[in-house]
């Protein structure tokens, strides 16, 4: 079956619909509004440092309490009985199921001054805290919508480790912890790279989660992309050069983050 | 299960659960208040079925859903049949094109095809952005996990498969169904339900290619954004329950098709 | 059997045609607007700025559709430099779109406005003298005003201790009410408000004058609990914040939602805004647009939507139908003396514009001194990775020689 021309309308359309626009960013952020070249656009995102080294900033802390959160609990659900096993993992899968817009607008409803956290914590006699319009409610809003991301990935990997090695690990008279750190944690590192990719990429890319609960006083990247598109300052060739940064720094984190992979692909795709 | 790890288990499905319910039990409060509990009712429920809006936007998003998953489904079968059948080179360049969506951020894609299809519409005169606009933004966003699902049972199929058919005197077009499409359907069908559910999901591409078109996610952003009525929560409510309905009847029939497979294996060891 | 049916068919003429006269009493163009049956225009409005049909109002849009056939698809934006540049990239064809002031002068300035047919628009002779031929569009070509209305401070009668008299928009800086201040989420209003302040012209083309103002919002970032637009109205409405800057008009749901909340307008003076129905270039349905927006200035529909949004109108014979306590209220329209300490927003030079965007992104973004913080944690983590790579490559390189000398 060697039918390489099945491809030929797949390839036209990524080419169309993928290649091309990407080169339209790129065309877009070294002109000017009347398309003469310029490099003023790409010098003009320096302007932005903050709000770039803020996405980064909490995107990574984001993306490391998933982990710390995620990884405990894919290795809990990877030890489970199988019929416990996969309904644990429906568990974890469902809130996915549902628009981040309206998981994020869940959020935004407790953390209020007046939302249903303070009103509890009022009952005990504490507070009231300011939680909404911070960073850290930022953060909670990308580890709750991309938590999953994490536990996937890892989950699957673990679950592929064969249960004979580590009896073998025990036999040769290692402990829960050395079997843990000399046989379970390296064989996990696919999934965890993996599942920091996928919550580090959209986390410091999100642009409605920063709107919704940080109060419009911590923009991310996304939200001066949008800004320059659709929204208070419109000026696409400006928020094309900061999209080609984001994408350029996006590359660079994942090539660094592929060193950690020992070449093989994770193929961690999951629903 | 140790307690600890029953315990931490809980923990996290809490944090995963409390606001979907808070968001839940809330729709049917018999008050605009999103703290104190009045009373109950389905008020919100019967508003929102009144709200055009909302409807017009249900019916765009599962009108280009259906067809999103059609289309990639066809397109991505065919790729992943042509990939196949490419030597190393042309392999590895075509999986970087299709990895390239997958990690780039996805307000970048969105400002891409932004940007092209506002050059098409004004230097060529073709596609408004609007339903058809969508419509290929979410084809392309969906194509890559329609190969990347129908790749791997490729690879797993026999590949002599076809060639007996074909010397068993099938012509290649049935041969292609009646041996090749069997084998690697499970791919098709996760890859079609991942494009359907991914195209009624998006809002961040949508956001950009949607003209005056408004889907599902677009209508509940400037929901969001106006007076918040507890049509949301109520809206999130039959948004969950329908993705739990659906959830479970594919659960069910995973488990009926596996127990048919089984008595069908006892038959033929008793044959 | 055929009698009835010609006898249903003609009540059903008679029914249609009773809607009918009582649409071509107001457009004697009804006639023509019977081909348009089917057809859809794309409205683009602020958020919560049309009487929607909530708690049994007037559904305006869908009564619109039930007289003319005219099908109405409703978006909304937030703030005018959102709708000019959804206008900008292109590829949208709205129909009807409601900007302020000085944005319809931009927009008429950039060509992306049509010129409308008055005779289209009969009810434009209900437009009261003064709200005609206006500053921003001179020879009042393309535009017919919708509302009007001024900026004033909503507050918390149960957080803000003073009284409303002295309420001024400096109460916006004070560090008593850090955390509990909310403002404006989009350019202009924003800095109108640091300017009155300042002293400034609105419309000053210095670029000092942007920079101070600038400087000012600033200041002020630390306190402000969120930027925001028409969220102001879930925030005052749960007693979120104690300060909020926004439209008068907004009072008639914000001050009816919440018994708490009281709205000024400083003595120190502010912003009159005109928002006006305009036509953008390239709308396929101009004759449908235009009967929308005659239909919009119809008396009885003017009221039920005033009513309901709350901002001015800019028809004497919409007010007197309106209730007294509305139609006298003096939020919704002030005396002599405080319309005469106003200032309107009129377009800017591009450069100015460019400037003023800036300014923006940097006062939204900028203010946060934790800058060199996040250079050092940056700067750590690159680190850390260079640290590991070059780990693995010694790894590596000393696993090959122990393997070459095996």
């Amino acid at each position: 079956m060697k039918s390489k021309t099945a491809a030929i309308p797949y390839v036209i359309w990524m080419l169309i619909f993928i290649v091309v626009p990407m080169a339209l960013v790129v065309f877009f952020s070294f002109t000017d509004r009347s398309g003469q070249f310029t490099l003023e656009n790409i010098a003009n995102v320096g302007k932005y440092s903050t709000v770039f080294l803020r996405s980064i900033w909490l995107g990574a802390l984001a993306t490391a309490i998933c982990l710390l959160l995620g990884y405990p609990l894919a290795y809990i659900i990877s030890r489970a009985a199988g019929g416990r096993q996969s309904v644990m993992i429906m568990l974890v899968m469902l809130p996915m199921w549902m628009n981040f817009l309206l998981r994020t607008y869940a959020w935004m409803t407790l953390l209020e001054n007046n939302g249903l956290i303070n009103k509890a914590l009022g009952l005990i006699g504490l507070g009231p805290f300011e939680l909404i319009n911070t960073q850290g409610a930022v953060v909670l809003g990308m580890v709750y919508n991309f938590l999953p991301f994490m536990i996937l990935p890892i989950y699957s990997v673990m679950t592929k480790i064969d249960t004979r090695i580590i009896e073998a690990a025990q036999d040769l008279g290692a402990n829960g912890r050395k079997v843990f750190s000399k046989v379970i944690l390296p064989l996990s590192v696919p999934g965890i790279i993996t599942g920091i990719t996928m919550v580090f990429v959209p986390a410091v890319s999100t642009f409605i989660i920063s709107k919704m609960l940080g109060g419009g006083a911590n923009l991310l990247i996304g939200d001066l992309i949008d800004m320059q598109f659709l929204g208070n300052s419109y000026n696409p060739n400006l928020g094309s050069a900061i999209s080609l940064v984001l994408m350029v720094l996006i590359m660079i984190c994942m090539g660094i983050m592929n060193q950690f992979d020992d070449g093989e692909n994770t193929g961690g795709m999951m629903i | 299960m140790k307690t600890v790890s029953k315990l931490y288990t809980g923990l996290i499905f809490l944090f995963l659960y409390a606001p979907i319910v808070v968001l839940m039990v809330f729709s049917f409060n018999d008050s605009k208040s999103r703290v104190v509990w009045n009373g109950f009712t389905f008020d919100w429920y019967r508003r929102l079925f009144e709200d055009k809006e909302i409807l017009n936007a249900l019916s765009n998003t599962l009108i280009i859903a259906v067809i999103t998953a059609v289309c990639a489904t066809v397109l991505g079968t065919a790729a992943a049949i042509g990939i196949r059948g490419m030597n190393k080179w042309m392999k590895r360049t075509v999986m970087n094109l299709t990895n390239l969506p997958m990690v780039n951020p996805e307000i970048v894609t969105g400002v891409s095809m932004l940007l092209l299809f506002v050059f098409l519409n004004d230097r060529i005169g073709i596609l408004k952005p609007g339903m058809v606009t969508l419509i290929i933004a979410h084809i392309t966003f969906s194509l890559p996990y329609v190969v990347l699902n129908v790749l791997p049972k490729l690879r797993q199929m026999d590949p002599h498969l076809y060639e007996a058919a074909q010397d068993l005197g099938c012509a290649p077009a049935s041969a292609f169904f009646k041996v090749v499409l069997p084998e690697i359907m499970p791919g098709i069908v996760t890859g079609m339900i991942m494009a359907f559910t991914l195209s009624i999901d998006d809002f961040v591409i949508s956001y950009f290619t949607s003209g005056t078109t408004q889907t599902l996610p677009i209508a509940i952003y400037s929901m969001t954004r106006k007076i918040v009525s507890p049509e949301i929560n109520a809206l999130s409510t039959l948004l969950f329950g329908a993705v739990m309905v659906l959830l479970i009847v594919i659960n069910l029939r995973q488990i009926r098709d596996q127990r048919k497979q089984k008595l069908r294996r006892k038959g033929a060891v008793k044959a | 059997m055929k009698k009835l049916l010609s006898l249903i068919l003609m009540l059903c003429c008679a029914c249609s045609g009773l809607v009918f006269t009582a649409y071509a009493e107001a457009d004697k163009e009804g006639q023509t607007l019977a081909s348009s049956t089917g057809v859809t225009i794309n409205v683009y409005n602020w958020g919560e700025y049309i009487s929607d049909g909530t708690d049994d109002t007037l559904d305006v849009n869908e009564e619109f559709t039930r007289r003319t056939g005219i099908k109405v698809n409703y978006t909304t934006f937030a703030t005018n430099e959102e709708l000019f540049a959804k206008l900008s990239i292109g590829g949208s064809d709205y129909d009807v779109i409601i900007p302020s002031d000085y944005m319809i002068a931009k927009l008429i300035r950039n060509n992306m406005l049509e010129k409308l047919n008055f005779d289209n628009i009969p009810n434009f002779s209900l437009i009261d003298e003064k709200f005609r031929n206006p500053q921003y569009d001179p020879e009042n070509a393309y535009s017919v005003p919708y509302t009007w209305g001024t900026v004033g401070i909503f507050y918390n009668k149960n957080l803000v201790d003073i009284s409303e008299e002295e309420i001024g928009w400096d109460i916006l800086w004070d560090p008593k009410y850090a955390g509990q201040i909310l403002m404006f989420d989009n350019s202009r209003d924003a800095f109108g408000i640091s300017q009155v302040r300042l002293g400034q012209n609105f419309n000053t083309t210095e670029p000092a004058d942007w920079y101070a103002a600038a400087d000012d919002l600033m200041k002020q970032k630390p306190l402000v609990q969120s930027y925001v637009m028409d969220q102001i109205f879930n925030k005052m409405g749960n007693n979120e914040a104690a300060l909020a800057p926004y439209y008068a008009g907004d009072a008639a749901i914000i001050l009816e939602d919440n018994e708490d909340v009281g709205f000024v307008i400083p003595k120190e003076g502010t912003n009159l805004f005109v928002d006006a129905l305009c036509i953008p270039k390239g709308s396929k349905h101009k004759a449908e647009a235009e009967a929308y927006i005659n239909f919009m200035c119809d008396v009885e529909i003017a009221t039920a939507n005033i009513e309901y949004i709350g901002y001015s109108t800019p028809e004497t014979a919409v007010r007197e139908n309106l209730d007294p306590e509305i139609a006298e209220n003096p939020i919704f329209y002030p005396s002599e003396e405080i319309l005469a300490n106003t200032q309107v927003f009129t377009d800017l030079p591009d450069d100015i514009n460019l400037l003023l965007d800036d300014l923006w992104v940097q006062v939204k973004t900028g203010g946060s001194d934790d800058t060199i913080l996040l250079v050092v944690v940056l700067v750590g983590f690159a680190l850390l990775y260079v640290g590991v790579l070059v780990y693995k490559k010694t790894k590596d390189r000393r696993e090959q020689r122990a393997a070459r000398k095996k």
